[in-house]
């Protein structure tokens, strides 16, 4: 074994910059075979970037490349394409599957590996007329199948499976190549039910134990204590610590990743209950809605003026079908009122003119338009919408718009919500996670919504963007007395936000509790009809 | 008849909702079937007649709509592409009638001379495709017009002055350029006659048909190659493709220029079963009638089998035959039958890319009536209860 002379992969005083902003400053790590690695750190704080440069993505080269040294096994390397990467023996898999719909497990196993049988006409025409050698395909994909220890159906098509065994198929994928020495699995389940989540670190201890050496980024931080040897966290573009996880806690690591001490109770109670009247503003009753993944059954449920809603539940369970099914994004059927006159289902439009607004949780797809800057972000729907920030000529036949106007909106709310950004004219594209959440809730603000539905405000971005995002939401909330339904998957923002909190599951409200209720009891409520 | 249907359908709902799905996926075929099944007996013509055609036409055609499928499985679509093989298999016709090289050595030799010209076409084709992807349709239609252009210019002017052509009886009498209509009465149904037999007055092409069996072998085998599975991957999803590291560009370019090159070597089939050759005519509805036809045997924008070849032959053809007839037996106007067959053509094809759209949000919002089926079924359960 040479490890015991070079460790298989070195990290080596790693720098680099985008457009002059520097994103990592001086990375070292190292990591045997076998090793699990554990990486957290809030969002920007560099860890794809450094994923990227490991993995040799053609973004690194594109933005003139990276300072400092990566060695394998002790020798110098220096990937131009992530092919070099997995012929070095790094594997990486994506957040985004990369995956055939219509071929099945084992054909995206092997994809473009395929075992061939030599045919006549591959002598004449090259090796692309080979034929497959479809008992070998099989055989491949069964002995990667098995190395997971994850039970999944070789021969399924992957349109049919579910979310799960996708993702478990691209990690079979990269354990079918021979070579593999280090996987790095970028949030492998963040789209994954808890059991089949259980399952994947038994598969990482499995792989470790076998000498592949595994990078696992994760938010869940009790996953990277259950099954990592250590870990690495990063701030700023700094590894702050490097640690074994034997000798810290989940408390530690936040403290680390934020840089100060993150104060858990912030519950809402002393700052007093918003607004709350016993007038109902929306009434939904009997709301199916087909949003694949996420489908809503027969739900019925009030909302109360000036009140934060939370809705919580687990992931699949239906509580993201509400907001995007109210709101026209997806089929959905029943009856919705808002202050007692209907609202159409299936029409966007007609939610918008009835001043309801939503800030989606598909903020690249649904909520920003990437390519723009800031202000129109920010501004464009209230313009559509409302034919705010218009300035009308020759008695309104001729609208131009308002720049001034829009550039100080967009300035204030840059300011209210704390956007870090270069001007008000960036592109939306070039922000971090974290801001470009911020550039949504201004959007949704600048609407002067009269009911604003939020779904999962903090999906991906770090702890300290979180409490701002948060904050502005209850000050949005109390100071305009906006109705607000929050959904959201961590129950605990839920609980530090909310008034009330409705669980969904199975589709199905499963019951509306007060937000100063124990866990015990939102845990109960949440499992209750899961299917 | 619907109400009888309905009670039918009321207590095993899942029979009836697959009968219902089978109908709607095959619309255009059944549609085809109906209209077949009025217009021949109206036509009144003979089944040994209406067999015999039917079988002169799978010879004819068949080898041309299998040149599609190749582009269809590497994610491209219907591919017009396939009008500028058919214009090398012309050119190469025209040359051998120049050197007077007749029967199945002259078609062997036409194929050859339209290899190198189908290739230079497809990848020229393919590049511009590259450019165009998810607008391969379109774009290759317009395409074949521009082809046209440059192939006139070259037979109407450079062939004769700056390309010899010996035989004046080809030649338009001002000493350049290749007349109206070249004749190929001398390889006139070689092949089909090749080994044909006859079976109750009904002749059987048997070469011509062992040529499109080959051919469909041919097709089999290479959905299994590597290139095969890499144009199907290619089709489904060209970033994944790109990411695992296959040459999507290359390899749509591959599987345009195999479909030019069989579409140069369908377009010499078909010609030599006509027995002339209209040079500026011959290639400019074939591809037209080529994907209707295709589309008419159920396939669609995606996806396309052997099975639809052949069927889409059979049905469109049959309609070709008995529409003029049963027209004229109608109306007592022969011209409305004639008028009939070509607007069909284009209502197929537009009918069959609405169908698709169609289909695919109808498949999304599947689910979401199931969903509202249970629902009210468990509301009214729970209302009875």
């Amino acid at each position: 074994m040479n490890n015991e002379a070079a460790p298989l992969l070195e990290v080596r005083n790693i720098k680099k910059s985008f457009f002059g902003n520097q994103v990592l400053t001086d990375i070292n790590f190292t990591l045997h075979e076998g090793e699990v690695m554990g990486f957290v750190g809030e969002n920007g704080a560099g860890k794809s970037t450094l994923m990227k440069i490991l993995f040799g993505m053609d973004v690194i080269r594109e933005t003139g490349g990276y300072e400092g040294d990566v060695l394998i096994y002790g020798k110098k390397v220096s990937f131009q394409t992530p092919f070099d990467a997995i012929h070095a023996g790094i594997g990486m898999v994506h957040q985004e599957f990369s995956l055939i719909p219509g071929f099945t497990a084992a054909e995206n196993i092997v994809l473009n590996r395929e075992p061939v049988k030599k045919s006549a006409a591959s002598e004449v025409f090259g090796d692309r007329l080979n034929t497959l050698d479809y008992a070998k395909i099989h055989g491949t994909a069964v002995s990667s199948i098995d190395k997971m220890g994850v039970a999944i159906d070789p021969d399924m098509v992957i349109s049919q499976m579910p979310v799960g065994h996708k993702q478990f198929t691209e990690i079979a994928r990269e354990l079918s190549k021979e070579n593999l020495k280090l996987l790095i699995l970028d949030e492998p389940t963040a789209v994954l039910t808890e059991k089949e989540a259980e399952a994947l670190l038994e598969s990482i201890r499995g792989m470790s134990s076998r000498g592949i050496a595994v990078i696992f980024i994760t938010h869940r931080l009790q996953e990277i204590l259950d099954v990592c040897d250590k870990v690495v966290v990063m701030r700023d573009g700094f590894v702050v610590k490097e640690t074994p996880s034997a000798d810290t806690n989940i408390s530690e690591i936040t403290r680390w990743m934020v840089g100060r001490s993150v104060d858990n109770a912030s519950t809402r109670k002393e700052e007093g209950s918003s607004r709350q009247s016993e007038k109902v503003i929306m009434t939904i009753r009997n709301l199916w809605v087909d949003m694949p993944g996420e489908t809503v059954r027969d739900v019925n449920l009030d909302v109360m003026e000036g009140e934060i809603l939370g809705i919580g539940g687990l992931a699949g369970q239906g509580k993201l079908g509400i907001p995007n099914g109210i709101m026209g994004l997806y089929e959905a059927g029943g009856k919705v009122t808002l202050n007692g006159e209907d609202i159409p289902l299936n029409n966007p439009r007609a939610c918008l003119n009835a001043k309801l607004a939503f800030v989606s949780e598909d903020r690249r797809g649904v909520g920003l338009l990437l390519d723009e800057s800031l202000e129109w972000n920010v501004a464009f729907p209230a313009m559509q919408v409302h034919n705010k920030f218009l300035k009308n000529y020759m008695g309104g036949l001729v609208k131009w718009r308002d720049e001034k106007a829009i550039e100080e909106v967009t300035e204030k709310y840059i300011d209210e919500l704390a956007i870090k950004c270069t001007s008000s004219r960036q592109k939306a594209r070039e922000l971090s996670g974290g801001n470009q959440q911020k550039v949504c809730l201004a959007k949704a603000f600048a609407l002067e919504p009269g009911f604003l539905f939020v779904s999962e405000p903090t999906r991906g971005i770090d702890v300290g963007a979180k409490a701002l995002v948060l904050d502005a939401l209850r000050r949005f909330n109390r100071e305009s007395g906006v109705t607000v339904v929050m959904i959201s998957s961590e129950l605990e923002e839920l609980r530090q936000t909310a008034d009330r909190i409705a669980i969904v599951s199975g589709g199905r409200i499963a019951g509306i509790l007060p937000a100063s209720e124990s866990s015990e009891a939102f845990g109960a409520l949440m499992v209750s009809q899961v299917i | 008849m619907s109400a009888n249907n309905k009670q039918s359908a009321a207590p095993q709902k899942k029979g009836g909702f697959s009968l219902k799905n089978l109908i709607l996926d095959n619309t255009v075929p059944i549609m085809f079937i109906v209209i077949c099944a009025i217009c021949i007996p109206v036509s009144g013509f003979s089944p040994s007649y209406l067999i015999n055609e039917i079988m002169t036409r799978l010879g004819r055609n068949s080898f041309l709509i299998l040149s599609l499928l190749i582009p269809i499985m590497a994610g491209m679509g219907l591919n017009f592409g396939m009008t500028l093989g058919a214009m090398a298999g012309e050119i190469g016709l025209i040359f051998v009638s120049d050197w007077q090289i007749w029967g199945i050595p002259g078609m062997i030799l036409a194929m050859i001379i339209s290899i190198p010209i189908s290739v230079a076409l497809g990848v020229l084709c393919g590049k511009i495709l590259n450019q165009a992807k998810g607008r391969e349709m379109v774009t290759s239609y317009i395409m074949s017009y521009f082809i046209n252009g440059i192939y006139q210019l070259v037979v109407l002017y450079l062939m004769g002055s700056v390309i010899p052509i010996i035989h004046s009886s080809i030649k338009l009498p001002r000493g350049y350029g290749i007349r109206n209509t070249v004749s190929l009465l001398q390889m006139r149904q070689k092949l089909d006659e090749l080994l044909a037999v006859n079976i109750k007055g009904v002749r059987i092409p048997v070469a011509t048909l062992i040529v499109i069996a080959l051919m469909c072998l041919l097709i089999v085998w290479f959905r299994r190659t590597k290139l095969g599975q890499d144009m199907r991957a290619v089709g489904q999803d060209m970033q994944v493709a790109e990411d695992a590291g296959i040459n999507v560009e290359r390899t749509r370019i591959i599987s345009i220029v195999i479909s030019t090159v069989l579409a140069g070597f369908g377009m010499i089939i078909y010609l030599q079963n006509m027995g002339n050759l209209s040079t500026y005519s011959s290639h400019s509805q074939i591809g037209m009638f080529c994907i209707a036809a295709l589309l008419v045997g159920g396939a669609s924008v995606d996806h396309a089998s052997i099975g639809n070849v052949f069927l889409g032959v059979i049905l469109f053809h049959t309609m070709f035959i008995v529409a003029p007839k049963a027209g004229a037996v109608i109306t007592g106007d022969s011209m409305i039958g004639e008028y009939f067959r070509v607007f069909v053509s284009y209502a197929v094809i537009t009918i069959a890319l609405v169908m698709y759209e169609t289909k695919k949000r109808k498949k999304k919002s599947q689910a979401a009536e199931q969903l509202q089926a249970d629902q009210q079924a468990a509301g009214a359960d729970g209302k009875g209860a």
